[in-house]
């Protein structure tokens, strides 16, 4: 066995350590311990302070009871909007990228540098920047305020990044491969569909919880283009606070922005490990 | 009937000319290879034979068609890569089909074939493998057969046995001159190795800086090359090649290595009338290593000539011993029988081998006889 060593530098090390970690969880650990407190205890004595009864009525409260914007129906159905927004702009902006990765790293046509610089140039343009053009784009389609607008936006906004992904991914498989499929008699999307995508799981699996991930808490889209009804659930947790801004709810709050996180949080326990082993897979051999 | 036709085909990547007016000519059956350092052209002119790449000018022509704008497809041909090339996900048998699947034909055609391809290359326990469960041999047997599924009118090999070790090397080369053999197939052949080029070829398209320098048959390229660049490049280790004066002699002209030195060297040579004009001039002396022998040497036909020369390094392979050694003060290599260890820093007797010598142009650096 390992003999434990003192040494105080290493002593000091951990203290650090922990005192920064400390720091950083606090701001969950008060969320998750107010959660389980009523607005009476929480009133009384403060915003810090540990449960002296279990209150889980917060997350029912939160869940499908508590008033956002004049009607009363908890956060579920824009946890089903965030769902509806999410699922879909991942799955078509993931395989979008997949073939628009595939086409500029093992395709040759002219001008595919200059589209893939195009398309990347998609991820260094700040957020705010896109509203308007966007507004202006969903008015006209007749998109503005659904959800079908926000999955537009999404997959569009998303394809900069699973495109760079994929198309990184893809520069590692051997250019031979697709001229052997080339002379075999495969087009573009049979060599796609029966060679490319059966070698992709690990890179798809990283730009599905990037992007799930990215969706599900993206706040700004959501709150310009829809309102009401048809938000997604950051935009709502908002809504839900400004209604509680008078007679403070600091429980079903803090009930309600840990049941939003949930979805994200359960992607990354299942899905981290996946996530930075397909961060670094290499070449497809 | 002509298989395969390359008529005056050059390809520039933006300013770089990368071929420069390539000619072929391959009938049926022929095992052609092209052959050449890296960057001479021979994979590009098999990517564009192929279909692959396009030419910037000139014609190709399979089986009497011009191909010019086909696609790889529809050009009746076939390709083994150096890297094997196998789909990743897919096993053996599917490897071997996609091609025929990809041309919609029927399952009952696709497994005949296979079953037949799989016996020829005795691959049919290898049926059901992913290529990563493969050795690289068997890959390498395994991207043949689905070259050989196809039954095309031209197989195309892009150094197909450089990934391999050096013992599989052997046996996989008389393993496809077998198999063109028994097939009957015409192939081009694309590798940077001479001996691979002298042991399978039908013909040889030597390649270097974008021209084909020398398109003839082996013994042709080995006995005669068309220039210094041909006579170094084939043949290991390479002719030894040195500058030399013609002098006029009794019946034939005289090549002197190292005119004017105390240790020049005098070469009496027969039947090279060609050589005519350049006497009094100087010239390229071309000699194989294996036309430098020990002095007890006989080689048939005609007497050696004995030399003494410095000995500056011996290296023993076993089944020959190499002499690097100075001849007029030119370094030059010879093989001699591996019984004998010559003393570096000694001089020894050596036996010339006249009748093979090769004379050049010193300045186009052609064969002049």
């Amino acid at each position: 066995m390992r003999k434990l060593s003192f040494e105080p530098s290493r002593v000091l090390i951990y203290l650090v350590v922990s005192l920064l970690a400390a720091a950083y969880l606090a701001p969950l650990v008060v969320v998750v311990l107010n959660s389980f407190r009523s607005n009476q205890e929480i009133a009384q004595a403060s915003m810090i302070g540990w449960p002296k009864q279990w209150a889980w009525s917060n997350y029912a409260a939160a869940w499908s009871g508590f008033c956002v914007a004049e009607t009363c129906t908890g956060i579920r159905p824009y946890m089903l909007n965030s769902a509806l927004v999410t699922i879909p702009a991942t799955i078509i902006s993931t395989m979008l990228g997949a073939v628009a990765g595939y086409a500029v790293s093992l395709w040759r046509f002219r001008g595919d540098s200059w589209i893939y610089g195009i398309v990347t140039l998609g991820l260094f343009l700040p957020q705010q920047m896109r509203l308007l053009p966007w507004t202006v784009v969903l008015r006209d389609i007749g998109l503005i305020n659904t959800l079908t607008g926000l999955v537009l936006v999404h997959t569009i906004q998303g394809l900069s990044f699973t495109t760079l992904f994929c198309r990184n991914y893809y520069a590692a498989v051997p250019h031979e491969l697709i001229r052997a499929a080339r002379i075999d008699g495969a087009g573009f999307f049979r060599i796609f569909w029966r060679i490319i995508l059966p070698l992709s799981s690990p890179i798809l699996i990283v730009t599905v919880i990037w992007q799930f991930t990215h969706i599900w808490n993206e706040f700004l889209y959501g709150v310009t283009f829809t309102t009401g009804q048809q938000q997604p659930v950051t935009a709502a947790l908002i809504a839900l606070s400004a209604a509680i801004a008078d007679i403070p709810q600091h429980g079903v709050q803090s009930a309600a922005v840990l049941i939003a996180a949930l979805p994200t949080l359960l992607v990354y326990f299942f899905g981290g490990r996946y996530f930075v082993r397909g961060l670094t897979a290499g070449a497809v051999k | 009937m002509s298989a395969l036709t390359v008529r005056d085909l050059t390809k520039k990547f933006g300013p770089v000319e990368v071929l420069k007016g390539i000619d072929l000519e391959i009938g049926t059956g022929e095992f052609i290879v092209l052959v050449g350092p890296s960057g001479c052209g021979k994979s590009t002119l098999l990517n564009i034979i192929a279909g692959l790449e396009r030419q910037s000018s000139g014609m190709i022509e399979i089986g009497g068609r011009v191909v010019n704008d086909v696609a790889p497809k529809d050009r009746d041909i076939a390709m083994v890569f150096q890297s094997y090339a196998l789909y990743p996900s897919m096993t053996v048998r599917q490897n071997i089909t996609f091609g025929m699947e990809c041309r919609h034909e029927p399952k009952s055609k696709q497994d005949a074939a296979v079953a037949d391809v799989a016996r020829l290359l005795q691959i049919e326990r290898l049926l059901g493998r992913k290529p990563s469960q493969l050795s690289g041999g068997q890959r390498q047997r395994v991207a043949i057969g689905r070259a050989l599924v196809r039954n095309p009118l031209l197989f195309l090999f892009d150094e197909p046995l450089s990934n391999l070790d050096a013992k599989l090397r052997v046996e996989m080369r008389m393993e496809i001159k077998r198999l063109h053999q028994r097939i009957g197939a015409t192939i081009v052949y694309v590798t940077h190795d001479q001996i691979e080029a002298m042991t399978m070829a039908t013909r040889i398209a030597v390649m270097h800086r974008g021209q084909v320098q020398q398109f003839a048959d082996p013994d042709t390229v080995y006995r005669y090359p068309a220039n210094l660049f041909v006579a170094r490049f084939m043949g290991s280790p390479p002719m030894n090649t040195m500058r030399a004066r013609l002098e006029a002699g009794n019946g034939g002209p005289v090549a002197v290595i190292g005119a004017g030195r105390p240790d020049e060297v005098r070469i009496h040579l027969q039947r090279y009338d060609a050589a005519a004009s350049f006497v009094d001039r100087e010239v390229v002396f071309g000699i194989r290593p294996e036309c430098i022998a020990e002095s007890s040497r006989m080689f048939t036909g005609a007497a050696p000539i004995i030399v003494s020369a410095p000995v500056e390094m011996v290296e023993p392979t076993g089944a020959e011993t190499i002499v690097l050694l100075r001849l007029g003060g030119e370094a030059a290599m010879a093989r001699i029988t591996p019984d004998l260890r010559p003393t570096p820093g000694a001089c020894a007797d050596f036996a010339l081998d006249t009748r093979r010598i090769c004379l050049f142009d010193p300045e186009t650096e052609r064969l002049i006889t």
